[in-house]
């Protein structure tokens, strides 16, 4: 047995309280939700009200995902056999900006791009355009649902094509296929395997979108059940209506997470290292053309409104912006959150991870402990499942009673982002600690070593840098995060997209731009660093 | 040279265990102060076999005892042996004296006396003056001699070796068989180790302990070995 007795007792006390904390957080907003009487005007969870509300959060839902996995096809297919154009990696690490920066920010630069008195709006018309595209509404959403997802969509197939062994390509340009073979005989069947599963995680995503729709949608005409929610508890004040909608929220989660299960899980591995793949085909002219056109459209679609965002931002008084006493107040509040909430998630990562090693180590483990250990891993679905405004309305009903909620806001808004970004943290943690653990584990039972001094001289050199950049992502995500401060913000209470929100809505557009890029470079730095151990985990193998 | 104590007993009681679906039934006396080595097709429970002796893993039944003494339940950290491992034998951000010295104290509180130690277990492998050094700027040759130091320092009756120059290209191979038949020579520790190179058995071993799906269908002085193609399993490993 490697572990020692302790160590053991260690590992499975300590997943055991975090699986009860996570579970109790949310069976208890659950079951508030679930005690309440659920009601509409009409009486019942099913009124036109809100049937209408689910038939329009279902059809932008697929609609965003028809599009954004549509075009990125394309994409994918010329950024990979694209293998000897230098900027390919840049483009790369383009598409992973927009998931690190706050929504919040990123639509403000759509706006700016693709508003009535837009840069794309202006060109459109000009080429006989009729009607300019509205950023508000059905097509607002979308357009913003596709810059996310798009390049998220594009990085997995990216990474999927770059999976087929090299021998595949030799092979295609050997028996001399030509362009439409290559695709159906090679690429084809290596993006038609992971497709379900990329598309199930985009309509996840967009059912759960919150931020883009707020923002963009309004009117019952563009209103998503999340964002229907919070109107129905900040605005109309009526609980029965949001509980109604939460229900019918976490029947819609549930339903996409059970058919994702049943899906081939993407997996994104790019190889940064000069690792791409030779290409022999796509070398003529027209096919370079093609791709390279494809390639310039995603990068300007991407590139333009991030751009809006910097150059509006830099035109605002930045000096008296952060300097003034909201600014600091709220900024502070913004790290305090971020930073209790990226430790909270770590701690709780770190021991769900450890009592899975615990488990799995466990030498005749009964059906008992192997059941446990599933159950550890699906922990993170099970977050999944009920999403930020949703826990937010649970615990608001929970805490009425107790007096004013936004007392409790710091507390359930840390507890809801770490939450939140819980899966993240167990995805960077648990590769790093699984290989430190079969690297090391031997070898440290049998020289006798544990405790704290094993914890700061062989556990801390090895796991401090992907602890620190899943904090740093994790921070990054709540950072950004408006979902949860949105249900709880008030006077006393405000973040860095809060205020960004406020200064939107009461149209103070100079203030805005200007906090919009000092919260998305922050965002960005920590995202970045955070994102960066993934790509250099394997040129940093441990000797030994 | 003072004559040297030989290592004791190995003896495994009757005994069993199930790994998923495989079974394991052991029941022998290996001889105290030889090296035997473990040798058997891979998958045969070669590495089992050393791990339920390490402690890595338990018996469901059945005794492991060591000279006198019954460590069935022990801890691998409790039991009178040392272990080198095919790869993965040090620290990758600790020095070499670190390494070494862990097999003292794994707290690393070293005497002064302990810290000669140390050094002069690096100067008899071959590793002198390279307390420093991390294990990234050695050779795999390098590393294996470190782990020996280590073993070296750690003054354990049992040496258990799993593949240890199974990474090595032949030539250090032999230089580091040379290095083993030396240290045992001088410590008469009881050695088991594992390896599928029949070269390694004529060159090391003194007994060989040949595993077949889960049992031993051979225990025998190695120089007998080459005498039983007449079992299958033994030919074809013979043949390489």
């Amino acid at each position: 047995m490697m572990m020692t007795r302790r160590q053991r007792r260690w590992g499975l006390a300590g997943s055991a309280i975090a699986l009860a904390a996570t579970a109790l957080f949310i069976l208890l907003a659950l079951a508030a939700l679930l005690a309440s009487q659920p009601a509409t005007t009409d009486g019942w969870i099913f009124s036109a009200y809100t049937f209408r509300i689910l038939q329009f959060t279902l059809l932008q839902a697929a609609l965003s995902t028809l599009l954004s996995t549509g075009l990125a096809v394309p994409v994918a297919l010329a950024l990979a056999r694209s293998s000897h154009f230098h900027g390919r990696l840049w483009v790369l690490r383009l598409m992973a900006l927009p998931m690190g920066l706050p929504v919040l920010v990123v639509t403000l630069g759509l706006i700016a791009i693709w508003g009535r008195q837009g840069w794309a709006n202006g060109l459109l018309l000009s080429l006989g355009a009729s009607e300019p595209i509205s950023i508000y509404g059905l097509s607002g959403i979308l357009l913003a649902h596709v810059f996310f997802n798009l390049p998220l969509a594009c990085r997995l197939m990216v990474s999927a094509l770059e999976r087929q062994p090299g021998e595949s390509w030799m092979l295609a340009a050997g028996l001399g296929m030509n362009s439409v073979s290559v695709f159906r005989f090679v690429e084809w069947p290596a993006l038609v395997r992971i497709l379900p599963g990329i598309a199930g995680l985009i309509f996840m995503l967009c059912v759960t979108s919150f931020t883009i729709v707020l923002v963009l949608g309004g009117g019952p005409a563009a209103t998503t059940l999340e964002v229907a929610i919070y109107q129905s508890l900040r605005f109309d004040f009526d609980p029965p209506r949001a509980i109604a909608l939460a229900l019918l929220q976490i029947a819609l989660t549930g339903l996409v997470l059970a058919l994702l299960a049943t899906m081939r899980r993407p997996e994104e591995r790019i190889s940064t290292l000069g690792g791409a793949r030779i290409r022999f085909d796509g070398r003529t002219l027209a096919k370079r053309t093609w791709d390279t056109l494809w390639i310039a459209m995603a990068v300007a679609f991407l590139l333009l409104p991030l751009d809006a965002v910097v150059s509006a931002g830099l035109q605002a008084d930045l000096g008296r912006l952060v300097t003034s006493a909201a600014f600091a107040s709220a900024a502070a509040t913004s790290l305090a959150i971020a930073l209790a909430s990226g430790l909270l998630a770590l701690a709780m990562s770190i021991a769900i991870v450890r009592g899975r090693l615990t488990v799995a180590e466990t030498q005749g483990a009964g059906a008992g402990a192997v059941a446990y250990g599933r159950i550890l891993g699906a922990t993170s679905s099970l977050v999944l499942l009920v999403p930020p405004i949703v826990l937010g309305t649970g615990w608001f009903l929970l805490l009425r009673p107790w007096g004013d909620v936004s007392r409790f806001a710091p507390v359930l808004v840390v507890a809801i982002n770490a939450l939140m970004a819980l899966p993240f943290v167990v995805r960077v943690l648990e590769p790093a600690m699984e290989t430190h653990h079969a690297r090391t584990a031997r070898l440290t039972a049998s020289l006798g070593m544990s405790g704290l001094w094993k914890l700061w001289h062989i556990d801390r050199p090895i796991l401090m840098t992907p602890a620190a950049l899943a904090l740093s992502f994790a921070m990054a995500l709540s950072l950004g995060d408006l979902g949860a401060v949105a249900l709880f913000g008030s006077s006393d209470f405000v973040t860095l997209p809060w205020l960004l929100y406020s200064s939107l809505s009461s149209y103070r557009t100079a203030d805005a731009d200007g906090l919009a890029l000092v919260l998305g470079a922050v965002c960005l730095i920590l995202a970045v660093v955070g994102t960066s151990g993934q790509d250099s985990n394997r040129s940093r193998r441990a000797a030994g | 040279m003072p004559q040297v104590e030989p290592g004791p007993d190995i003896h495994l009681r009757d005994v069993r265990l199930v790994l998923g679906a495989r079974r394991f039934e052991f029941d022998l006396t290996l001889r105290g102060g030889a090296i035997t080595a473990v040798i058997g097709p891979s998958g045969s429970g070669k590495s089992t076999f050393l791990n339920l002796v390490a402690g890595f893993v338990f018996p469901k039944s059945g005794q492991i005892v060591i000279g006198h003494q019954d460590l069935t339940p022990e801890h691998p950290a409790e039991r009178p042996v040392s272990l080198v491992f095919q790869d993965n034998n040090l620290f990758g951000h600790l020095d070499l004296f670190t390494n070494v010295g862990l097999g003292i104290s794994p707290s690393l509180k070293l005497s002064k006396e302990q810290r000669l130690g140390v050094s002069a277990a690096l100067s008899r492998v071959g590793l002198g003056g390279m307390e420093k050094r991390k294990p990234s700027t050695l050779s795999g040759g390098e590393r294996q001699r470190a782990a020996f130091a280590r073993a070296l320092v750690r003054h354990k009756p049992v040496l258990l070796l799993d593949e240890p120059f199974a990474a090595l290209d032949p030539g250090l191979r032999l230089n580091m068989a040379s290095l083993l038949t030396d240290l045992q020579a001088e410590r008469k520790n009881t050695v088991l180790i594992v390896t599928h190179d029949p070269d390694e058995v004529r060159r090391l071993a003194d007994d060989v302990v040949f595993i077949d799906d889960g049992r031993v269908i051979l225990q025998a002085p190695a120089a007998d070995l080459a005498a039983r193609r007449d079992i299958p399993a033994i030919a074809s490993f013979l043949d390489g």
